[in-house]
């Protein structure tokens, strides 16, 4: 991740000092203590028991708990049953519309912020972009949920002011078949949790678009289409799929927001484990919601392990 | 994932025009109408719901302004009880979990470096499990403790692991820029025990990281809504959802309350990191 890239420097640093300091040395502190008894080890890993227990009994047991149900019949017989109904029928949908969503809010979110991160960092603005860009994105981007959610109907909801506004300069949206409650109204409610990340995460790797790189390739008489095609878009690639990736599992994940919004109909996948759980549906097996939320962690967890791969690659230029 | 990106983004955009002062006057004019264009589209992006939100909540009449909901909602005693319900669970969230993880992480880095990438690890597994699955393997796993899901204080530790990722990072962070080695021999041999010297010694030297770490909690959990309703709480964004399928108007303006407090705390934050020297950022919330 970049934060350890970042980092880096400043711990080896560190490292580097204590090592050449006597007293500091990791090895000073740590040999007496390991040829000392091995009843002084274990009291060092007794330390850090609470936290590993925490984390096991509050992430690892409802984890197990659910792949366990996830592959078990509610009376008791191994199957695989439960996987197989996430590809059919309402549940196959539920998972088409989140990722349909979940897509087009990262692409819009990623190309959007993209245009924008490049303006604050490299377009020769005001000084006081930058901060106030990043405080504002910092707040946009916890200003999500219930209160998002209200916040776009008064703006695009049937009676918002904005569509209020359209339709008194002659263009009514609603009339063209656009609705907040649609894929695309939801896409665009999350951007606006899926924009401020995009650049805050982006801005790094295009600040590592070193000026010199583009003063090379001008010296050798390079466009600034030839540039970007073969000097910047090559650099920011990793980065690019990195947000990419890492916005559409951020979108994936959101329940609130579509559950405010959810009277169009469209059913996620959060959103149908909800009403599977609060049993506003009629329920043909229990450990349907399992399964679902099973699937969910599979999707989910493919996108980090995903972005940590290509965030590794993109490291390499940011240094 | 996010919170950290958020940090180094906000770190290093920071920094970066103490680094370049010069860079700003050199090409003046010369990318001005797409910097500007992209700009200003964002902004408006930001602002006109903001706008739109705070207009529909000041309207009392057709062409009449006024405060009435706001005032409506402020005497709800709905509104009292959830609103302070979320923040009586952020405060116990912040200390359970610098509780939890100020000892662990101190340990860690002064005792048993080796676990550092365990803890990376651990640290963004709340990521992995979103939310809602964590409710549903919670409700089946612990319906022998129906006691323990019957509890607001489960709440709490719940939002504990929400919050981790962040609370890690910024303590991790914390702990990597002091000499958590250097300092803890200079407490030991002025005959300060292991408590004393985490009490005394670690803990003012990180308080900063402390405080980023316990706003962006506070953040969290006033707004999170997914855990606190399946498990069928009146929390403030249960409450804020509840007002809104019946008073539009005092919902827009529970909105723009809610607003207000996200940027309170995330003011508060960026003051901190200012102050600090930038350590750590913003991060972006779990709440969505």
């Amino acid at each position: 991740m970049t934060d350890e890239v970042v980092s880096e420097p400043r711990d080896d640093a560190l490292n580097a000092l204590d090592t050449d300091t006597p007293l500091v040395s990791p090895r000073s502190t740590r040999r007496p203590r390991r040829a000392g008894t091995a009843r002084r080890g274990l009291l060092a890993w007794l330390v850090v028991v609470p936290f590993f227990a925490y984390a096991a009994f509050f992430m690892a047991v409802p984890v197990v708990a659910l792949i366990i149900k996830t592959f078990q019949t509610p009376d008791g017989s191994v199957t695989l049953s439960q996987v197989r109904a996430l590809f059919h029928g309402q549940y196959r949908l539920a998972f088409v519309s989140s990722i349909e969503v979940s897509v087009t809010s990262a692409v819009i979110g990623t190309l959007f912020g993209l245009f924008v991160a490049y303006a604050a960092v490299h377009g020769r603005g005001p000084r006081w972009i930058q901060p106030v860009l990043s405080t504002f994105c910092g707040v946009a981007s916890n200003f999500a949920g219930i209160p998002l959610a209200f916040a776009f109907i008064a703006t695009l909801g049937p009676t918002g002011v904005l569509t209020l506004l359209l339709n008194h300069s002659g263009f009514h949206i609603y009339d063209h078949g656009f609705t907040l409650f649609s894929l695309l109204g939801l896409s665009l409610v999350y951007v606006y949790f899926q924009l401020p990340l995009m650049i805050l995460v982006i801005a790094p790797a295009l600040e590592g678009l070193r000026k010199e790189w583009r003063e090379a390739a001008e010296n050798l008489g390079a466009t600034q289409s030839q540039y970007w095609w073969h000097v910047g878009l090559p650099v920011l690639l990793p980065s690019l799929a990195g947000a990419l990736v890492l916005l559409f599992g951020n979108a994936f994940s959101a329940y609130a927001t579509p559950y405010a919004l959810a009277s169009g109909g469209i059913t996620l996948v959060p959103t149908l484990i909800g009403s599977l759980m609060s049993g506003n549906v009629v329920v043909p097996n229990p450990h349907l919601g399992d399964s679902l939320a099973f699937g969910m962690i599979v999707i989910v967890g493919i996108t980090v392990l995903l972005y940590s791969l290509l965030q590794r690659r993109a490291a390499k230029w940011l240094r | 994932m996010a919170p950290i990106e958020t940090a180094i983004a906000t770190t290093t955009a920071g920094e970066e025009l103490v680094r370049h002062p010069q860079r700003k006057k050199a090409g003046k004019g010369h990318m001005s109408f797409w910097t500007w264009f992209w700009l200003i589209m964002a902004a408006l992006y930001f602002l006109v719901p903001l706008y739109s939100t705070a207009q529909f909540s000041l309207q009392t009449s057709l062409h009449g302004y006024g405060f009435t909901w706001y005032i409506d909602t402020f005497k709800d005693p709905m509104f009292r009880s959830s609103f302070f319900f979320s923040l009586r669970l952020a405060a116990e969230t912040v200390i359970i979990g610098l509780a939890l993880m100020v000892p662990t992480v101190y340990w860690v880095h002064l005792k048993l470096p080796q676990l550092r990438p365990v803890m990376d690890i651990i640290s963004i597994l709340p990521f992995v499990v979103p939310p809602v699955a964590l409710v549903v393997g919670l409700s089946g796993a612990f319906q022998v403790m129906p006691w323990l899901l019957a509890s607001s204080h489960l709440l709490a530790l719940l939002y504990v692991i929400l919050a981790l990722p962040f609370t890690y990072r910024s303590l991790d962070a914390g702990m990597s820029a002091i000499k958590v080695r250097t300092l803890t021999e200079a407490a030991q041999s002025c005959g300060a025990p292991a408590w004393k010297t985490l009490l005394f010694v670690i803990l003012p030297n990180i308080r900063t990281s402390m405080l980023s770490g316990a706003f962006l909690t506070l953040a969290i959990v006033m707004g999170e809504y997914t855990i606190s309703s399946l498990l069928l709480f009146q929390s403030f964004a249960v409450y804020i959802y509840y007002i809104g399928n019946t008073k539009a108007q005092q919902a827009a303006a529970l909105a723009i309350v809610s607003f207000g407090l996200t940027w309170g705390a995330m003011m508060v934050l960026f003051l901190i990191s200012r102050r600090r020297g930038g350590g750590m950022g913003q991060g972006a919330a779990v709440s969505r």
